[in-house]
Protein backbone atom coordinates (compact mmCIF):
# COMPACT_ATOMS: atom_id res chain seq x y z
CA UNK A 1 0.00 0.00 0.00
CA UNK A 2 2.92 2.32 0.76
CA UNK A 3 3.88 2.31 -2.88
CA UNK A 4 0.49 3.78 -3.79
CA UNK A 5 0.71 6.53 -1.20
CA UNK A 6 4.30 7.37 -2.15
CA UNK A 7 3.34 7.65 -5.79
CA UNK A 8 0.08 9.53 -5.34
CA UNK A 9 1.34 12.55 -7.33
CA UNK A 10 2.16 10.29 -10.28
CA UNK A 11 -1.23 8.59 -10.05
CA UNK A 12 -2.90 11.96 -9.85
CA UNK A 13 -1.00 13.16 -12.93
CA UNK A 14 -1.96 10.03 -14.82
CA UNK A 15 -5.54 10.37 -13.69
CA UNK A 16 -5.72 13.94 -15.00
CA UNK A 17 -4.09 12.96 -18.32
CA UNK A 18 -6.58 10.12 -18.77
CA UNK A 19 -9.45 12.42 -17.85
CA UNK A 20 -8.23 14.98 -20.40
CA UNK A 21 -7.69 12.38 -23.12
CA UNK A 22 -11.12 10.83 -22.55
CA UNK A 23 -12.97 14.13 -22.29
CA UNK A 24 -11.48 15.64 -25.45
CA UNK A 25 -11.83 12.42 -27.45
CA UNK A 26 -15.35 11.96 -26.08
CA UNK A 27 -16.45 15.41 -27.23
CA UNK A 28 -14.97 14.94 -30.71
CA UNK A 29 -16.47 11.46 -30.93
CA UNK A 30 -19.93 12.72 -29.93
CA UNK A 31 -19.85 15.42 -32.59
CA UNK A 32 -18.46 13.17 -35.32
CA UNK A 33 -20.72 10.27 -34.33
CA UNK A 34 -23.87 12.42 -34.45
CA UNK A 35 -22.88 13.79 -37.86
CA UNK A 36 -22.27 10.24 -39.11
CA UNK A 37 -25.67 9.15 -37.79
CA UNK A 38 -27.31 12.13 -39.51
CA UNK A 39 -25.53 11.18 -42.75
CA UNK A 40 -26.75 7.61 -42.31
CA UNK A 41 -30.42 8.67 -42.32
CA UNK A 42 -30.09 11.50 -44.86
CA UNK A 43 -31.84 11.39 -48.22
CA UNK A 44 -28.45 11.69 -50.01
CA UNK A 45 -27.24 8.22 -51.03
CA UNK A 46 -23.55 9.20 -51.12
CA UNK A 47 -23.67 10.39 -47.50
CA UNK A 48 -25.47 7.23 -46.42
CA UNK A 49 -22.85 5.11 -48.20
CA UNK A 50 -19.90 6.98 -46.68
CA UNK A 51 -21.35 6.74 -43.18
CA UNK A 52 -22.08 3.03 -43.53
CA UNK A 53 -18.58 2.21 -44.76
CA UNK A 54 -16.96 4.36 -42.07
CA UNK A 55 -18.95 2.81 -39.26
CA UNK A 56 -18.49 -0.76 -40.46
CA UNK A 57 -14.73 -0.41 -40.96
CA UNK A 58 -13.96 1.37 -37.68
CA UNK A 59 -16.36 -0.69 -35.61
CA UNK A 60 -15.05 -3.99 -36.87
CA UNK A 61 -11.30 -3.42 -36.60
CA UNK A 62 -9.23 -3.37 -33.41
CA UNK A 63 -8.53 -0.06 -31.70
CA UNK A 64 -4.80 -0.73 -31.95
CA UNK A 65 -5.05 -0.48 -35.73
CA UNK A 66 -6.65 2.94 -35.40
CA UNK A 67 -3.75 3.90 -33.12
CA UNK A 68 -1.13 2.60 -35.57
CA UNK A 69 -2.80 4.57 -38.34
CA UNK A 70 -2.85 7.77 -36.31
CA UNK A 71 0.64 7.39 -34.86
CA UNK A 72 2.52 5.84 -37.79
CA UNK A 73 0.63 6.22 -41.06
CA UNK A 74 -0.61 9.80 -40.66
CA UNK A 75 2.91 11.23 -40.06
CA UNK A 76 4.14 9.38 -43.16
CA UNK A 77 1.56 11.04 -45.36
CA UNK A 78 2.53 14.43 -44.00
CA UNK A 79 0.29 14.89 -40.95
CA UNK A 80 2.82 15.59 -38.21
CA UNK A 81 2.13 16.20 -34.54
CA UNK A 82 4.21 17.73 -31.78
CA UNK A 83 2.97 15.13 -29.33
CA UNK A 84 1.73 11.59 -29.58
CA UNK A 85 -1.22 12.68 -27.49
CA UNK A 86 -2.80 14.25 -30.56
CA UNK A 87 -2.48 10.97 -32.44
CA UNK A 88 -4.13 9.28 -29.47
CA UNK A 89 -7.02 11.76 -29.55
CA UNK A 90 -7.48 11.24 -33.29
CA UNK A 91 -7.45 7.46 -32.92
CA UNK A 92 -9.78 7.39 -29.93
CA UNK A 93 -12.31 9.84 -31.31
CA UNK A 94 -12.51 8.38 -34.83
CA UNK A 95 -12.84 4.87 -33.39
CA UNK A 96 -15.42 5.79 -30.74
CA UNK A 97 -17.42 7.89 -33.23
CA UNK A 98 -18.35 4.71 -35.10
CA UNK A 99 -19.99 3.27 -32.00
CA UNK A 100 -21.69 6.56 -31.18
CA UNK A 101 -23.04 6.76 -34.73
CA UNK A 102 -24.58 3.30 -34.34
CA UNK A 103 -26.14 4.18 -30.98
CA UNK A 104 -27.57 7.48 -32.28
CA UNK A 105 -28.88 5.76 -35.39
CA UNK A 106 -30.72 3.19 -33.30
CA UNK A 107 -32.12 6.09 -31.27
CA UNK A 108 -33.28 7.81 -34.45
CA UNK A 109 -34.98 4.59 -35.52
CA UNK A 110 -36.72 4.38 -32.15
CA UNK A 111 -38.52 7.68 -32.78
CA UNK A 112 -41.89 6.86 -34.39
CA UNK A 113 -41.96 7.70 -38.09
CA UNK A 114 -45.09 9.80 -37.50
CA UNK A 115 -42.98 12.39 -35.67
CA UNK A 116 -40.97 13.05 -38.82
CA UNK A 117 -44.09 13.01 -41.00
CA UNK A 118 -45.79 15.57 -38.76
CA UNK A 119 -42.69 17.77 -38.86
CA UNK A 120 -42.43 17.51 -42.63
CA UNK A 121 -46.11 18.24 -43.06
CA UNK A 122 -45.80 21.61 -41.31
CA UNK A 123 -43.11 22.52 -43.82
CA UNK A 124 -39.86 21.74 -42.00
CA UNK A 125 -36.80 20.98 -44.07
CA UNK A 126 -34.73 17.82 -43.53
CA UNK A 127 -32.22 19.55 -41.26
CA UNK A 128 -34.96 21.04 -39.10
CA UNK A 129 -36.85 17.76 -38.84
CA UNK A 130 -33.65 16.11 -37.67
CA UNK A 131 -32.36 18.78 -35.30
CA UNK A 132 -35.66 19.97 -33.79
CA UNK A 133 -37.77 16.82 -33.68
CA UNK A 134 -35.85 13.58 -34.22
CA UNK A 135 -32.46 14.06 -32.53
CA UNK A 136 -33.79 15.63 -29.30
CA UNK A 137 -36.03 12.59 -28.84
CA UNK A 138 -33.43 10.11 -30.08
CA UNK A 139 -30.67 11.43 -27.83
CA UNK A 140 -32.78 10.91 -24.73
CA UNK A 141 -33.23 7.25 -25.48
CA UNK A 142 -29.56 6.79 -26.34
CA UNK A 143 -28.01 8.56 -23.36
CA UNK A 144 -27.54 5.31 -21.37
CA UNK A 145 -25.89 3.44 -24.28
CA UNK A 146 -23.84 6.57 -25.05
CA UNK A 147 -22.51 6.65 -21.51
CA UNK A 148 -21.59 2.98 -21.84
CA UNK A 149 -19.61 3.87 -24.94
CA UNK A 150 -17.88 6.67 -23.02
CA UNK A 151 -16.99 4.23 -20.24
CA UNK A 152 -15.43 1.99 -22.88
CA UNK A 153 -13.61 5.07 -24.21
CA UNK A 154 -12.07 5.79 -20.78
CA UNK A 155 -10.79 2.22 -20.63
CA UNK A 156 -9.67 2.23 -24.28
CA UNK A 157 -7.63 5.36 -23.64
CA UNK A 158 -5.14 3.08 -21.84
CA UNK A 159 -4.00 1.85 -25.25
CA UNK A 160 -2.41 5.30 -25.60
CA UNK A 161 -0.06 4.25 -22.81
CA UNK A 162 1.43 1.71 -25.19
CA UNK A 163 2.03 4.51 -27.73
CA UNK A 164 4.24 6.55 -25.43
CA UNK A 165 1.48 8.80 -24.12
CA UNK A 166 1.86 9.22 -20.40
CA UNK A 167 -1.60 8.73 -18.98
CA UNK A 168 -2.85 6.64 -16.10
CA UNK A 169 -1.86 3.29 -17.59
CA UNK A 170 1.45 4.69 -18.86
CA UNK A 171 2.36 5.95 -15.40
CA UNK A 172 1.16 2.67 -13.94
CA UNK A 173 3.58 0.80 -16.19
CA UNK A 174 6.43 3.11 -15.19
CA UNK A 175 5.67 2.64 -11.51
CA UNK A 176 5.41 -1.13 -11.92
CA UNK A 177 8.84 -1.17 -13.54
CA UNK A 178 10.32 0.98 -10.80
CA UNK A 179 8.73 -1.04 -7.96
CA UNK A 180 9.27 -4.63 -9.03
CA UNK A 181 8.46 -5.87 -5.54
CA UNK A 182 5.02 -4.20 -5.43
CA UNK A 183 3.60 -4.72 -8.91
CA UNK A 184 0.27 -5.98 -7.61
CA UNK A 185 -0.27 -2.93 -5.41
CA UNK A 186 0.71 -0.61 -8.25
CA UNK A 187 -1.75 -2.28 -10.62
CA UNK A 188 -4.52 -2.25 -8.02
CA UNK A 189 -3.87 1.47 -7.54
CA UNK A 190 -4.11 2.02 -11.29
CA UNK A 191 -7.36 0.08 -11.47
CA UNK A 192 -8.73 2.12 -8.57
CA UNK A 193 -8.14 5.39 -10.42
CA UNK A 194 -9.89 4.03 -13.53
CA UNK A 195 -12.85 3.06 -11.36
CA UNK A 196 -12.88 6.60 -10.01
CA UNK A 197 -13.73 7.73 -13.55
CA UNK A 198 -15.95 4.93 -14.78
CA UNK A 199 -18.13 4.17 -11.76
CA UNK A 200 -19.53 7.74 -11.52
CA UNK A 201 -20.25 7.59 -15.27
CA UNK A 202 -22.28 4.43 -14.72
CA UNK A 203 -24.21 6.07 -11.87
CA UNK A 204 -24.80 9.08 -14.09
CA UNK A 205 -26.18 6.80 -16.82
CA UNK A 206 -28.74 5.37 -14.42
CA UNK A 207 -29.81 8.76 -13.09
CA UNK A 208 -30.14 10.29 -16.54
CA UNK A 209 -32.06 7.28 -17.81
CA UNK A 210 -34.71 7.79 -15.13
CA UNK A 211 -34.88 11.56 -15.59
CA UNK A 212 -35.13 12.02 -19.33
CA UNK A 213 -37.46 9.20 -20.30
CA UNK A 214 -40.24 10.72 -22.42
CA UNK A 215 -43.75 9.49 -21.94
CA UNK A 216 -45.62 8.59 -25.12
CA UNK B 1 -75.14 21.87 -48.95
CA UNK B 2 -72.99 23.74 -51.47
CA UNK B 3 -73.22 27.08 -49.76
CA UNK B 4 -69.65 28.07 -50.63
CA UNK B 5 -68.89 30.03 -53.74
CA UNK B 6 -67.19 27.58 -56.11
CA UNK B 7 -63.79 28.80 -57.29
CA UNK B 8 -60.96 27.27 -59.30
CA UNK B 9 -59.53 23.93 -58.30
CA UNK B 10 -57.30 24.38 -55.22
CA UNK B 11 -56.23 20.77 -55.15
CA UNK B 12 -56.03 18.99 -58.44
CA UNK B 13 -55.07 15.37 -59.07
CA UNK B 14 -54.66 14.26 -62.64
CA UNK B 15 -54.20 10.64 -63.69
CA UNK B 16 -52.36 9.80 -60.47
CA UNK B 17 -50.93 6.28 -60.25
CA UNK B 18 -49.07 4.47 -57.52
CA UNK B 19 -47.98 0.88 -56.86
CA UNK B 20 -46.83 -0.85 -53.70
CA UNK B 21 -44.83 -3.58 -55.37
CA UNK B 22 -47.44 -5.62 -57.28
CA UNK B 23 -50.37 -3.82 -55.69
CA UNK B 24 -51.81 -1.02 -57.83
CA UNK B 25 -52.94 1.17 -54.96
CA UNK B 26 -53.96 4.30 -56.87
CA UNK B 27 -55.41 3.79 -60.36
CA UNK B 28 -55.71 6.83 -62.58
CA UNK B 29 -57.09 9.09 -59.89
CA UNK B 30 -58.65 12.35 -61.07
CA UNK B 31 -59.97 14.66 -58.40
CA UNK B 32 -60.52 18.41 -58.25
CA UNK B 33 -61.23 20.16 -55.00
CA UNK B 34 -62.32 23.79 -55.14
CA UNK B 35 -61.57 26.43 -52.57
CA UNK B 36 -63.89 26.17 -49.61
CA UNK B 37 -65.05 22.69 -50.52
CA UNK B 38 -65.26 19.86 -48.00
CA UNK B 39 -64.62 16.51 -49.66
CA UNK B 40 -65.05 13.35 -47.63
CA UNK B 41 -63.30 10.25 -48.93
CA UNK B 42 -64.80 6.97 -47.81
CA UNK B 43 -64.36 3.37 -48.78
CA UNK B 44 -63.38 -0.03 -47.47
CA UNK B 45 -59.95 -0.43 -45.91
CA UNK B 46 -57.22 -1.04 -48.45
CA UNK B 47 -59.08 1.01 -51.05
CA UNK B 48 -56.24 3.54 -51.25
CA UNK B 49 -57.99 6.45 -49.54
CA UNK B 50 -55.26 7.06 -46.95
CA UNK B 51 -52.57 6.79 -49.61
CA UNK B 52 -54.48 9.34 -51.70
CA UNK B 53 -54.62 11.72 -48.74
CA UNK B 54 -50.91 11.30 -47.96
CA UNK B 55 -49.94 11.72 -51.60
CA UNK B 56 -51.43 15.22 -51.62
CA UNK B 57 -48.57 16.54 -49.46
CA UNK B 58 -46.14 13.99 -50.82
CA UNK B 59 -45.73 11.89 -47.71
CA UNK B 60 -46.32 9.20 -50.32
CA UNK B 61 -44.61 9.57 -53.67
CA UNK B 62 -46.53 8.90 -56.86
CA UNK B 63 -45.31 7.23 -60.03
CA UNK B 64 -47.55 8.78 -62.62
CA UNK B 65 -49.74 11.80 -63.09
CA UNK B 66 -49.59 15.16 -61.36
CA UNK B 67 -50.85 16.68 -58.16
CA UNK B 68 -51.06 20.44 -57.90
CA UNK B 69 -51.96 22.72 -55.04
CA UNK B 70 -53.25 26.18 -55.90
CA UNK B 71 -51.92 25.83 -59.46
CA UNK B 72 -48.43 24.66 -58.42
CA UNK B 73 -47.35 21.12 -59.24
CA UNK B 74 -45.91 19.31 -56.18
CA UNK B 75 -42.12 19.56 -56.35
CA UNK B 76 -39.99 16.41 -56.03
CA UNK B 77 -38.02 17.22 -52.88
CA UNK B 78 -36.21 20.01 -51.09
CA UNK B 79 -37.04 23.56 -50.20
CA UNK B 80 -39.95 24.08 -52.62
CA UNK B 81 -41.65 20.95 -51.34
CA UNK B 82 -41.23 22.12 -47.74
CA UNK B 83 -42.74 25.50 -48.66
CA UNK B 84 -45.69 23.86 -50.34
CA UNK B 85 -46.27 21.54 -47.41
CA UNK B 86 -46.45 24.55 -45.11
CA UNK B 87 -49.62 25.50 -47.01
CA UNK B 88 -51.19 22.08 -46.57
CA UNK B 89 -52.30 21.18 -43.06
CA UNK B 90 -52.28 17.52 -42.15
CA UNK B 91 -54.00 15.71 -39.30
CA UNK B 92 -52.99 12.11 -38.71
CA UNK B 93 -54.81 9.11 -37.32
CA UNK B 94 -52.20 8.78 -34.54
CA UNK B 95 -52.04 12.56 -33.74
CA UNK B 96 -48.22 12.63 -33.98
CA UNK B 97 -47.80 15.52 -31.59
CA UNK B 98 -44.12 16.19 -30.90
CA UNK B 99 -43.64 14.08 -27.77
CA UNK B 100 -40.83 16.19 -26.27
CA UNK B 101 -42.56 19.55 -26.71
CA UNK B 102 -45.36 21.13 -24.68
CA UNK B 103 -48.80 21.62 -26.21
CA UNK B 104 -48.03 25.30 -26.75
CA UNK B 105 -44.64 24.55 -28.36
CA UNK B 106 -46.26 21.97 -30.61
CA UNK B 107 -48.44 24.73 -32.05
CA UNK B 108 -45.82 27.51 -32.17
CA UNK B 109 -42.90 25.49 -33.58
CA UNK B 110 -44.07 25.62 -37.21
CA UNK B 111 -44.85 29.35 -37.33
CA UNK B 112 -41.56 30.21 -35.56
CA UNK B 113 -39.19 27.85 -37.38
CA UNK B 114 -40.80 27.64 -40.81
CA UNK B 115 -42.47 31.03 -41.23
CA UNK B 116 -40.14 33.11 -39.06
CA UNK B 117 -42.96 34.51 -36.94
CA UNK B 118 -41.79 36.07 -33.65
CA UNK B 119 -42.19 33.95 -30.53
CA UNK B 120 -44.60 36.38 -28.90
CA UNK B 121 -46.86 36.59 -31.95
CA UNK B 122 -46.76 32.83 -32.47
CA UNK B 123 -47.72 32.20 -28.85
CA UNK B 124 -50.59 34.66 -29.01
CA UNK B 125 -51.91 32.96 -32.16
CA UNK B 126 -51.38 29.53 -30.69
CA UNK B 127 -53.26 30.34 -27.49
CA UNK B 128 -56.19 31.67 -29.54
CA UNK B 129 -56.21 28.46 -31.60
CA UNK B 130 -55.94 26.24 -28.52
CA UNK B 131 -58.86 28.12 -26.93
CA UNK B 132 -60.81 27.67 -30.12
CA UNK B 133 -60.39 23.89 -30.06
CA UNK B 134 -61.07 23.88 -26.32
CA UNK B 135 -57.69 22.92 -24.87
CA UNK B 136 -56.29 26.33 -23.93
CA UNK B 137 -55.79 25.37 -20.29
CA UNK B 138 -53.58 22.41 -21.33
CA UNK B 139 -50.96 24.63 -23.00
CA UNK B 140 -48.03 23.94 -20.62
CA UNK B 141 -48.55 20.14 -20.53
CA UNK B 142 -46.82 17.47 -22.57
CA UNK B 143 -48.83 15.54 -25.19
CA UNK B 144 -48.78 12.27 -23.21
CA UNK B 145 -50.68 13.99 -20.38
CA UNK B 146 -53.70 14.64 -22.63
CA UNK B 147 -56.48 12.32 -23.73
CA UNK B 148 -56.59 11.16 -27.34
CA UNK B 149 -59.39 13.54 -28.21
CA UNK B 150 -57.52 16.48 -26.70
CA UNK B 151 -54.33 15.49 -28.52
CA UNK B 152 -56.14 15.34 -31.83
CA UNK B 153 -57.63 18.78 -31.26
CA UNK B 154 -54.14 20.10 -30.53
CA UNK B 155 -52.97 18.46 -33.77
CA UNK B 156 -55.70 20.37 -35.62
CA UNK B 157 -54.59 23.61 -33.93
CA UNK B 158 -50.97 22.86 -34.89
CA UNK B 159 -51.97 22.47 -38.53
CA UNK B 160 -54.15 25.60 -38.46
CA UNK B 161 -51.32 27.67 -36.96
CA UNK B 162 -49.59 27.49 -40.35
CA UNK B 163 -52.67 29.16 -41.90
CA UNK B 164 -52.95 26.42 -44.52
CA UNK B 165 -54.87 26.73 -47.77
CA UNK B 166 -56.21 23.23 -47.39
CA UNK B 167 -56.47 20.74 -44.54
CA UNK B 168 -56.01 17.01 -44.99
CA UNK B 169 -57.47 14.65 -42.40
CA UNK B 170 -56.27 11.05 -42.53
CA UNK B 171 -58.80 9.07 -40.46
CA UNK B 172 -58.64 11.62 -37.63
CA UNK B 173 -61.02 9.76 -35.33
CA UNK B 174 -60.06 6.15 -36.00
CA UNK B 175 -57.68 5.91 -33.04
CA UNK B 176 -60.07 7.52 -30.58
CA UNK B 177 -62.35 6.08 -27.94
CA UNK B 178 -66.01 6.49 -28.95
CA UNK B 179 -66.75 9.20 -26.40
CA UNK B 180 -63.94 11.34 -27.76
CA UNK B 181 -64.88 11.13 -31.42
CA UNK B 182 -67.51 13.84 -31.21
CA UNK B 183 -65.29 16.47 -29.61
CA UNK B 184 -62.94 16.15 -32.59
CA UNK B 185 -65.75 16.01 -35.17
CA UNK B 186 -67.32 19.14 -33.65
CA UNK B 187 -64.09 21.05 -34.24
CA UNK B 188 -63.98 19.76 -37.82
CA UNK B 189 -67.61 20.68 -38.50
CA UNK B 190 -66.93 24.18 -37.18
CA UNK B 191 -63.89 24.43 -39.44
CA UNK B 192 -65.97 23.34 -42.44
CA UNK B 193 -68.59 25.98 -41.64
CA UNK B 194 -65.93 28.66 -41.56
CA UNK B 195 -65.07 27.84 -45.16
CA UNK B 196 -61.84 25.85 -44.79
CA UNK B 197 -61.02 23.66 -47.75
CA UNK B 198 -60.90 20.12 -46.38
CA UNK B 199 -60.18 16.63 -47.64
CA UNK B 200 -61.26 14.15 -45.01
CA UNK B 201 -60.64 10.42 -45.07
CA UNK B 202 -63.00 8.96 -42.51
CA UNK B 203 -65.40 6.22 -41.52
CA UNK B 204 -67.70 8.71 -39.81
CA UNK B 205 -70.74 8.74 -42.07
CA UNK B 206 -72.43 11.23 -39.74
CA UNK B 207 -69.72 13.75 -40.45
CA UNK B 208 -69.99 13.11 -44.19
CA UNK B 209 -73.73 13.79 -44.13
CA UNK B 210 -73.41 16.83 -41.94
CA UNK B 211 -70.40 18.69 -43.29
CA UNK B 212 -69.41 17.34 -46.69
CA UNK B 213 -70.05 19.10 -49.97
CA UNK B 214 -69.02 15.98 -51.83
CA UNK B 215 -68.50 12.36 -50.97
CA UNK B 216 -65.84 10.47 -52.90
CA UNK B 217 -66.19 6.72 -52.66
CA UNK B 218 -63.05 4.70 -53.33
CA UNK B 219 -62.63 0.99 -53.84
CA UNK B 220 -59.61 -0.99 -55.07
CA UNK B 221 -57.57 2.13 -55.78
CA UNK B 222 -60.21 3.80 -57.92
CA UNK B 223 -62.72 6.55 -57.41
CA UNK B 224 -65.99 4.72 -57.93
CA UNK B 225 -68.42 7.50 -57.09
CA UNK B 226 -68.20 11.24 -56.63
CA UNK B 227 -71.50 12.72 -55.53
CA UNK B 228 -73.22 14.95 -52.98
CA UNK B 229 -73.76 13.24 -49.62
CA UNK B 230 -77.52 13.27 -50.19
CA UNK B 231 -77.18 11.50 -53.53
CA UNK B 232 -74.53 9.06 -52.33
CA UNK B 233 -76.27 7.90 -49.18
CA UNK B 234 -79.80 7.69 -50.56
CA UNK B 235 -79.14 6.63 -54.11
CA UNK B 236 -75.68 5.10 -54.69
CA UNK B 237 -75.14 4.19 -58.31
CA UNK B 238 -72.49 1.49 -58.21
CA UNK B 239 -72.93 -2.00 -56.79
CA UNK B 240 -69.66 -1.57 -54.90
CA UNK B 241 -71.02 1.45 -53.03
CA UNK B 242 -74.40 -0.22 -52.42
CA UNK B 243 -72.58 -3.22 -50.98
CA UNK B 244 -70.39 -0.97 -48.79
CA UNK B 245 -73.33 1.02 -47.46
CA UNK B 246 -75.46 -2.04 -46.81
CA UNK B 247 -72.69 -3.44 -44.62
CA UNK B 248 -72.61 -0.20 -42.62
CA UNK B 249 -76.36 -0.11 -42.15
CA UNK B 250 -76.74 -3.63 -40.82
CA UNK B 251 -75.04 -2.57 -37.58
Amino acid sequence: MDVIIENLPLYWNGFLRTLFLSAVSGIFALILGTLLAAARVSPVAALRGFSTVYVEVLRNTPLTIAFFFAAVVLPRIGVKFEQFEIAAIIALSTYTAAFIAEAVRSGVNSVPVGQAEAARSIGMKFGQVLSLIILPQALRTVIPPLINILIALVKNSSVAGAFFVLELFGYGRQMANANGDAVIAVLLGTAFFYLLLTVPLGILANTVERKVAIAR
Amino acid sequence: MTTHVPGDALVSLNAVNKHYGQLHVLKDINLQVRKGEVVVVIGPSGSGKSTLCRAINRLETIEGGTISIDGKVLPEEGKELAQLRADVGMVFQSFNLFAHKTILENVTLGPIKVKGVSKAAAEKDAMALLERVGVGHQAPKLPAQLSGGQQQRVAIARALAMKPKVMLFDEPTSALDPEMINEVLDVMVQLAKEGMTMIVVTHEMGFARKAADRVVFMADGQIVEDATPEEFFTNPKSDRAKDFLSKLLTH
